[in-house]
């Protein structure tokens, strides 16, 4: 049989890929995008909605960065109120490891894959900053080097708090008036460098046992906290070899802690444009490139290399010749991409050679560095790529990143998942009921 | 015509009296499952409640106030309340939904935006009631080791409930511009930083979620003290408290009211609903035998914070017009078992209290704030 293809949605974000100037463009607040959003992955046979999460909004140059969407929801409470009107999709969300503590997240996590019949699944994060510590009483700064250690050990202390329960604790018996089979169920006691716990943890075990765990991120710490702890890994790739490439760097890493390749999903985002033809898509494709990139957004993304205020620029002309500011970053908060740049003198070097050998202004540059779709093509095209990476353990599927909200998934569900539903590469029907159902993962082990 | 009476219902598991779950209509079972959830609250929507409430901790259930009780007997495990609501709210219409959160542990950035977005999800019809936690086993839980004084738990409740309300107006109803021709999607002018310092919480803002379709989503209070009245006095658009009698209510809504005054919100509509543990039935002696032999299997007379009423819907429908007198604006019962003093509430005492002209007989809101009367407050940072 051929090797199915795996479909998630990530809900529309709020970074400069989501286009909210089309006239297309709706709510990205109001819970009925929500609604329509996760109905039409839901009707893609999806696997899981994701959400992704930011504790403090974006600022530049000090002051709010109002070019891309603003304002998202509560991620649980978002996730749990889409349960009420989906049946098998998951629904998997960011939920930072900072600011938060074990017992409640456990607790969350638990109520909503009770509320969702087992669909819930967590993409762990560790906060970099003391700039979004500033809305929270837990505050703080952590260290690069510590985000992992947190992140691995505030994972495994929710895990001990869910399995704190096995299962078969409740017994309601109303004749013999036992309500509980195990007088001391969600009994606890974890202690080591960064939580102190103990006592009895509150939610029953839950229909998934864990939430599905997601990790995201290309480090070498990433991958190896994917390939110890996660269920699935997002990530992004350039081309199909380094897809390949990595695929392979962290199936290998899990037979180390007793797992099998099939035990993580590698699931890169992708973003793509449908035409019915492939030439229509190209058209349709660099329209919504420049949608994406409009010459205010050119400038605050090259402000992110070069560190300055740039306001003064000229986004259609050249790029500026001063060099960018080495240091402490201090034009953008809030992103992670900022911490991306290592060498910002050698990027400005790189980028103002291309600019010149190519003809292109700071915004036709930005468009062509920052903005790129993974998919462009017929339905007919994309279903043979999206095949074709996958046979060739590029990944084991996509989470799909629509521009739109909340229509932008509608023409690949419509469209795409048909062919690949024709090619056999494709679910036609769910056929589990839970999140490790739809992912293929088998059913975790009773735990203690 | 009396002024019209205001009506909630607290949901707790299978019902406030500890015996309930052994009842032959209970769903013991059924706890953790949304079903459970979605059948009560639809019930209560039925008999055109304000709202109802769901009980919340950060422990196992127990009757030990310190710490576990290893009782078997008894219904223990919930879920996390903002998710019921949450899960609840696409499948009702109309009716209040007003989770408990635990505040002496939580983050008050978190739970603003939780409580906008359950506003957003049932579009205007969220709340959230605040409880303070003195319990050494809740704070162990979280790795704390100081447990605060009464004063300074209400104390720092009033702080969270600040944070939580100028997060909520952090947003001007019309910061979201999408301007195409500046590129803008937000006015950032209309995004206030809320830079609150208090003695244990400092809190940046602006929130990461648009000002909520309530604009103030309810804040409410359980209040049997002077520093709790003093929370729902300066803090809440709604208190729940626990009269013996009706003498007893005119006292605590004075307290209340002094408490309002005190904090120069005497101009504000702050309601006051006086709790009751409802064993109700079509007699009063089938009523009493229920409640008999629910206490035999419980193995103890059942008391309670609030008054226990034991008897007919019109026998309580003659009581709460009496307590309302007292200045007690409506009432939060406490169903003994469910859904069985539910039912009697929307079935029986609703009925009751419409030929009485003392409960609506429709939906004349669409948001909670709608049906306590309360207007959408202007946003505190807007300048005109």
């Amino acid at each position: 049989m051929t090797k199915q293809v795996h479909l998630a949605a990530h809900f529309p974000g709020v970074n400069n890929t989501t286009v909210w100037s089309d006239p297309a463009a709706g709510s990205h607040i109001e819970f009925s995008s929500f609604v329509r959003f996760a109905q039409a992955a839901e009707r893609g046979k999806f696997d899981f909605l994701f959400l992704a999460e930011g504790l403090r909004l974006r600022e530049q140059n000090g002051a709010i960065y109002d070019l891309d969407v603003v304002g998202r929801p509560d991620t649980f409470t978002v996730l749990a109120a889409l349960a009420a009107v989906t049946e098998h999709l998951g629904l998997a969300g960011t939920i930072n490891s900072t600011f938060n503590e074990p017992y409640e997240v456990a607790r969350q996590f638990a109520s909503l894959d009770h509320l969702s019949g087992g669909r819930a699944a967590w993409n762990v994060v560790t906060s970099w900053d003391a700039f979004t510590g500033e809305n929270f009483r837990r505050g703080g700064f952590l260290a690069q080097d510590q985000r992992y250690d947190r992140a691995r050990t505030f994972l495994s202390t929710v895990q001990e708090l869910l399995d704190s329960w096995r299962g078969d604790e409740i017994a309601a018996d109303k004749d013999t008036g036992t309500f509980l089979a195990d007088p001391a169920a969600g009994t606890f006691a974890h202690s080591d460098a960064h939580f102190d716990i103990a006592g009895r943890f509150d939610v029953p075990r839950s229909p998934q046992g864990r939430p599905v765990v997601f990790q995201a991120g290309d480090s070498e710490e990433g991958r190896e906290f994917a390939a110890s702890a996660a269920d699935a890994i997002f990530s992004r790739h350039g081309t199909k070899e380094a897809g390949q490439a990595f695929y392979a760097d962290v199936k290998g890493r899990l037979a180390e802690y007793g797992r099998t390749p099939a035990d993580l999903l590698i699931l890169p985002a992708a973003t793509f444009v449908v035409g019915e033809t492939d030439a229509e898509a190209v058209e349709l494709a660099a329209e919504v490139r420049r949608q994406q990139v409009s010459g205010q957004t050119a400038l605050r993304k090259l402000e992110e290399v070069w560190n300055r205020d740039l306001s003064g620029y000229d986004p259609d002309g050249p790029l500026p010749e001063v060099d960018p500011l080495v240091g402490e970053h201090t034009v953008a908060k809030g992103r992670a991409s900022v911490r991306m740049n290592r060498d910002p003198i050698a990027v400005a070097k790189d980028w103002r050679e291309r600019a010149e050998a190519e003809g292109l202004s700071i915004r036709e540059l930005m468009i062509e560095i920052s903005s790129h779709q993974d998919f462009i093509g017929s339905p007919t095209t994309i279903a043979e790529q999206m095949i074709d990476l996958v046979q060739a353990g590029a990944s084991d599927g996509f989470i799909l990143v629509p521009h739109i909200t909340p229509g932008g998934l509608d023409p690949l569900v419509d469209a795409v998942v048909p062919v690949l539903q024709e090619r056999g590469a494709y679910r036609t029907e769910y056929t589990g009921t839970t999140l490790r159902d739809n992912l293929g993962l088998p059913p975790l082990a009773g735990a203690r | 015509m009396s002024t019209p009476l205001h009506l909630a219902v607290a949901l707790d598991g299978a019902g406030w009296h500890p015996a309930a779950w052994r009842e032959p209509d209970a769903r013991p079972a059924d706890l953790l499952t949304p079903g459970y959830w979605v059948d009560l609250v639809q019930e209560a929507e039925r008999g055109l409640l304000d709202l109802v409430t769901l009980e919340d901790a950060l422990s196992l259930q127990s009757t030990d106030r310190d710490g576990p009780d290893d009782r078997t007997d008894q219904v223990r495990g919930r879920l996390d309340a903002v998710q019921v609501a949450a899960r609840v709210a696409p499948l009702t219409a109309n009716i209040g939904l007003v989770p408990t959160a635990v505040v002496t542990h939580t983050e008050p950035f978190h739970l603003s935006k939780a409580i906008a977005t359950l506003d957003y999800v049932s579009t205007g019809r969220a709340g959230v009631r605040v409880k303070v936690s003195g319990s050494p086993a809740e704070a162990a839980h979280v790795g704390r080791r100081e447990v605060l004084s009464l004063e300074d738990l209400f104390a720092e409740a009033a702080d969270w409930v600040e944070v939580l309300r100028r997060l909520w107006d952090s947003w001007e109803d019309d910061a979201e511009i999408r301007d195409v021709a500046t590129g803008r999607f937000v006015d950032r002018e209309k995004l206030h930083y809320i830079d609150f310092e208090g003695r244990s919480l400092s809190v940046k803002g602006p929130s990461i979620t648009p000002r909520p379709p309530q604009g103030q989503p309810i804040v409410a209070a359980l209040a049997h003290q002077q520093a709790p009245f003093e929370l729902v006095g300066s803090s809440a658009d709604l208190g729940f408290v626990t009269p013996t009698d009706a003498a007893d209510a005119t006292r605590i809504v004075g307290a209340v009211r002094d408490a309002q005054a005190a904090a120069a919100r005497a101009e504000e509509t702050v309601h006051v609903f006086g709790d009751l543990v409802v064993f109700l039935d079509d007699d009063e002696a089938t009523a009493r035998a229920r409640k008999d032999r629910l206490d035999e299997r419980a193995g103890a007379e059942y008391t309670s914070d609030a008054t226990v009423v034991v008897g007919t819907p019109a026998g309580l429908a003659d009581q709460l017009a009496e307590w309302a007198q007292a200045g007690l604006t409506g009432f939060r019962l406490r169903p003994a078992t469910l859904p069985h003093d539910l039912r009697q509430v929307t079935t029986g005492l609703v009925p009751e209290l419409q030929r009485r002209g003392l409960f609506r007989t429709a939906y004349e809101a669409t948001t909670l704030r709608g049906h306590l009367g309360l207007p959408r407050p202007a946003n505190r940072y807007t300048t005109v």
